[in-house]
């Protein structure tokens, strides 16, 4: 089921969203399943279901699916009507109007009003709150207020989202926010039930006392164990929901969670890290890998007080071609991952990534480039090169460091060491800058470029390489009002790529298992945003 | 005996806050916080967060509230890391799982070892012997995290017999594959420390006596020998014991049970502070007590033991 996007030009664009959501829709021939449990795995607890609350991708899974916000995603990522059917943009693009459904309701039974999102957004903004994402609220929507409430300066009152009634929410921007619907989709901006929360405090989120509007309710949870989540009756979609029962197992280790999918006990699980080829060839219909909205990339510290050798852009360029990516991909990850020469993946929506002399050359031509750059610098067999690779320990970013600095070694005759800490002292240490090069992930929060641009912004706090250009944070700002940011964000990632701050290595792909009889599961989601309700079982 | 217990007791109450003392020094001086992560939160929020859980009062005021809290309410406080639980509910879910399986475990391990080192030393010398033996040592050279494996490999995905994990509430087919995991290098050790020191005691004149005296074996093997020589295994048995119960994190890792070990494991790279406490806290104390219940028992079984 295709949903049409109609826009009408008047003085406000008008979206409507017309037709039923998407939802389970079962091909002809296809007989659906006696039992309708879907049971996966994750490798790990999360620490709040909360949508509030929630800070991983797992804990954002369950929370999809235990409610629903303004808009939802189909299969490829494409926005569809969630609680709203549809929205009305301002002629400024400053002002956004939703339409609730009207048959939208809670699990315990209670109308889902634009109310229970304005309590919702404020709470999630709200300091006291201490959500661990209230800065997707203050710093990535551009809802006004929202910067002044987060820092406290402001009550949450002062939030710009207001409910005239029970039906419409109006949103107000400080600035036009080309993706601002896209964040409506974020677990943080789902509605939450105000009196369960007040009346429960942190453990309204258990099973006996949960109130949620999505199409499943929580009804078992054992923490480190198990979550099961059943069809809400109450769901205004319910009639179109298939699966029955949602199984959420944790499983610490990924080769029992696969010997565990291979006895048939699971649905989805994840891919045993360096046996992707192995198994793919056991199981080609069952094992895939899509892509994913991450990057894998290594940052330079290029602070004043960094190493001397990273305020060279020629060093700094001179290791980013240095050493073949696809030995990374293709001999160590052997996942699908992409060799990756720019920061933003080039699946996300709208952006063009700009042609960059690295991803064209050969690894040839790259160790040539890099052997006469160096030597350009002033390093060479009399005035070699030593650094330290810092990662946060894991047997993976291990191996990608070792094969690295040998090719470092090899190409370039540079001397790079490796040293890992656990994650907790890597973070502080890498976030002090007290490293010369250290290991990183990004992942994007919402599908469009700034979400990893930003990070080349000079006062971002995830900026930890330390990049700062002048040139890039007026680009940044100056995307953040334009009509079409799009041109000025591929200029962005021209100018970071000629500076090289970072070292992009590789695109993620989403690698996992899954057994021959789910169906529906939305392989060109970029974002890997699943909704238990667009699945179902055959025979 | 009594003023003995009385005195056992009043040394361990300050082991264990010297035990608190040190695991609270260590843990602060340990980098890292437990509301870091790949995105650091903005300052307010860090703020509030460390305002929430009382991060933000000096030291001694943290370590004194926390000592009042787990003495006198018998509350190890929220925790850090799961927002809708408190140390206490992690410990009341994840603890009564870890001791059901490790119950079964020593069960297991003190039958089957007592039994096979019985076994292979009235059988000194024979095939029985020797079967017994290399039987123990390969048992203990497998070490849990490879036995575990196997036995999913075998009874979950070539027999389908067991479930591969989870715990469901502790039904049985959950309960076997921990524990035949969990008991086997525990049940090595026990055949061995029992067949050598039966050994021993079989060799004794007070059992020659029996013998001379013409008792049937088996009244000379339970009336006269075993006693003495469970002696060493009792030793043993309280550290083991402790072990089981509170946990492996292989066994709760390998098998997803969420028993206690897992949460232990995962509470410090989490750096969640409350839930390590709680954790080390009850484990101290229960080898602690079974320490001492060793030592009692060790009195009542060995004549020449008098406190």
């Amino acid at each position: 089921m295709k949903i049409k996007t109609t826009l009408m030009a008047s003085t406000a664009a008008l979206l409507v969203l017309s037709g039923a959501a998407y939802a389970a829709s079962p091909m002809a021939g296809e007989t659906l399943a006696a039992d309708q449990t879907f049971t996966y795995q994750d490798i790990d607890e999360s620490p709040s279901i909360d949508p509030g609350m929630v800070e991983d991708v797992s804990g954002s899974a369950v929370a999809r699916n235990l409610f629903e916000g303004l808009m939802n995603q189909d299969a490829d990522g494409n926005l569809i009507p969630g609680v709203a059917t549809g929205y009305d943009i301002s002629d400024d693009k400053m002002t956004y109007t939703f339409h609730l459904r009207d048959n939208a309701v809670w699990s315990n039974g209670d109308p889902v009003t634009a109310g229970d999102f304005v309590y919702a957004w404020r709470r999630a903004a709200d300091p006291a709150t201490a959500s661990p994402y209230a800065w997707f609220v203050t710093d990535i929507t551009g809802i006004v207020g929202a910067g002044a409430v987060g820092s406290g300066d402001a009550a949450p009152e002062t939030l710009g989202v207001e409910a005239p009634d029970d039906h419409t929410l109006v949103v107000h921007l400080e600035r036009p926010v080309p993706y601002f619907v896209q964040t409506v989709t974020h677990a943080t901006m789902f509605p939450v039930h105000q009196a369960t929360v007040e009346a429960h405090g942190a453990e309204w989120t258990r099973p006996e006392n949960i109130v949620g509007n999505g199409a499943y309710v929580l009804t078992e949870h054992v923490p480190q164990e198990r979550m099961v989540m059943e069809r809400n009756a109450n769901y205004w979609n319910d009639a179109e929901t298939v699966i029955n029962k949602v199984v959420r197992l944790i499983i610490n280790d990924e080769t029992q969670a696969f010997t565990r999918w291979q006895a048939g006990e699971l649905d989805l699980v994840g891919v045993p890290s360096g046996q992707y080829l192995a198994l793919k060839e056991q199981y080609p219909a069952e094992i895939y890998s899509n892509p994913r909205l991450c990057t894998y990339y290594y940052n330079f510290n290029v602070r004043p007080d960094g190493p001397a050798w990273a305020q060279d852009v020629r060093v700094r360029q001179a290791l980013n071609l240095g050493f073949d990516r696809s030995v990374i991909t293709e001999g160590i990850l052997q996942a699908g991952q992409i060799p990756a020469y720019t920061f933003t993946p080039p699946t996300t929506a709208g952006f063009t990534v700009p042609v960059v002399e690295a991803a064209a050359m050969s690894q040839e031509e790259r160790t040539a480039k890099a052997k006469a750059l160096l030597e350009e610098a002033g390093y060479g067999s009399d005035n070699p090169i030593s650094l330290e690779i810092l990662y946060n320990t894991s047997e993976g970013h291990k191996s990608i460091a070792i094969a690295i600095s040998q090719m470092w070694k090899e190409n370039l005759g540079i001397e790079a060491t490796i040293n890992n800490m656990e994650w907790g002292t890597f973070l502080e240490a890498r976030g002090a800058g007290q490293f010369e090069i250290s290991r990183a992930g990004w992942c994007g929060d919402y599908n469009e470029a700034s979400t990893f641009l930003d990070l080349y912004n000079s006062r971002s706090g995830y900026n930890d390489a330390g990049y700062n250009s002048a040139e890039v944070d007026a680009l940044l700002a100056e995307a953040k009002t334009a009509e079409d940011p799009q041109p000025l964000y591929t200029q962005v990632e021209t100018i970071a790529a000629a500076d090289a701050p970072i070292i992009p290595i590789y695109f993620y792909t989403s690698v996992g298992a899954r057994s021959a009889s789910l169906k529906g599961w939305p392989d060109n989601n970029v974002e890997n945003n699943w909704y238990a309700r667009d699945l179902y079982k055959v025979e | 005996m009594f003023s003995y217990i009385v005195r056992r007791l009043a040394v361990a109450i300050p082991t264990i806050l010297i035990l608190v003392t040190i695991s609270f020094v260590l843990m602060w001086s340990a980098p890292g916080s437990p509301f870091m992560g790949e995105k650091l939160p903005p300052p307010e929020v860090m703020a509030a967060l460390e305002a929430k859980y009382g991060l933000d009062q000096p030291y001694w005021k943290q370590y004194l509230d926390y000592l009042s809290n787990v003495i006198f309410h018998f509350d190890f406080g929220p925790s850090f890391k799961f927002k809708d639980r408190t140390v206490n509910d992690i410990i009341a879910q994840g603890f009564p799982v870890t001791l059901t399986y490790g119950f079964w475990s020593f069960i297991v391990a003190v039958v089957c070892g007592v039994g096979l080192g019985v076994t292979a030393a009235i059988r000194h010398n024979t095939w029985l012997d020797y079967l017994s033996v290399s039987f123990a040592i390969g048992s203990q050279s497998i070490p849990n995290y490879v036995m575990a494996p196997i036995l999913v490999l075998v009874f979950t995905l070539w027999l389908g017999w067991l479930p591969g994990g989870g715990w469901e509430g502790g039904t049985w087919d959950h309960i076997i594959m921990p524990v035949i995991a969990l008991s086997t290098s525990y049940f090595a050790s026990i055949a061995r420390i029992t067949r050598s020191s039966m050994l021993e005691v079989l060799n004794s004149g007070f059992i020659r006596t029996a013998k001379a005296k013409g008792l049937p074996m088996s009244r000379v093997i339970f009336k006269h020998a075993l006693k003495p020589a469970l002696l060493p295994v009792l030793s043993y048995l309280g550290p083991a014991f402790v072990g089981m119960v509170t946990g492996s994190v292989i066994i709760d890792q390998y098998f997803s049970t969420g028993g206690i070990g897992q949460f232990f494991v995962n509470s410090a790279f989490n750096r969640d502070y409350s839930t390590m406490m709680g954790i080390t806290i009850l484990v101290g104390t229960l080898t602690i007590i079974f320490n001492l219940l060793v030592d009692v028992l060790y009195a009542w079984i060995d004549p020449k033991i008098r406190y």
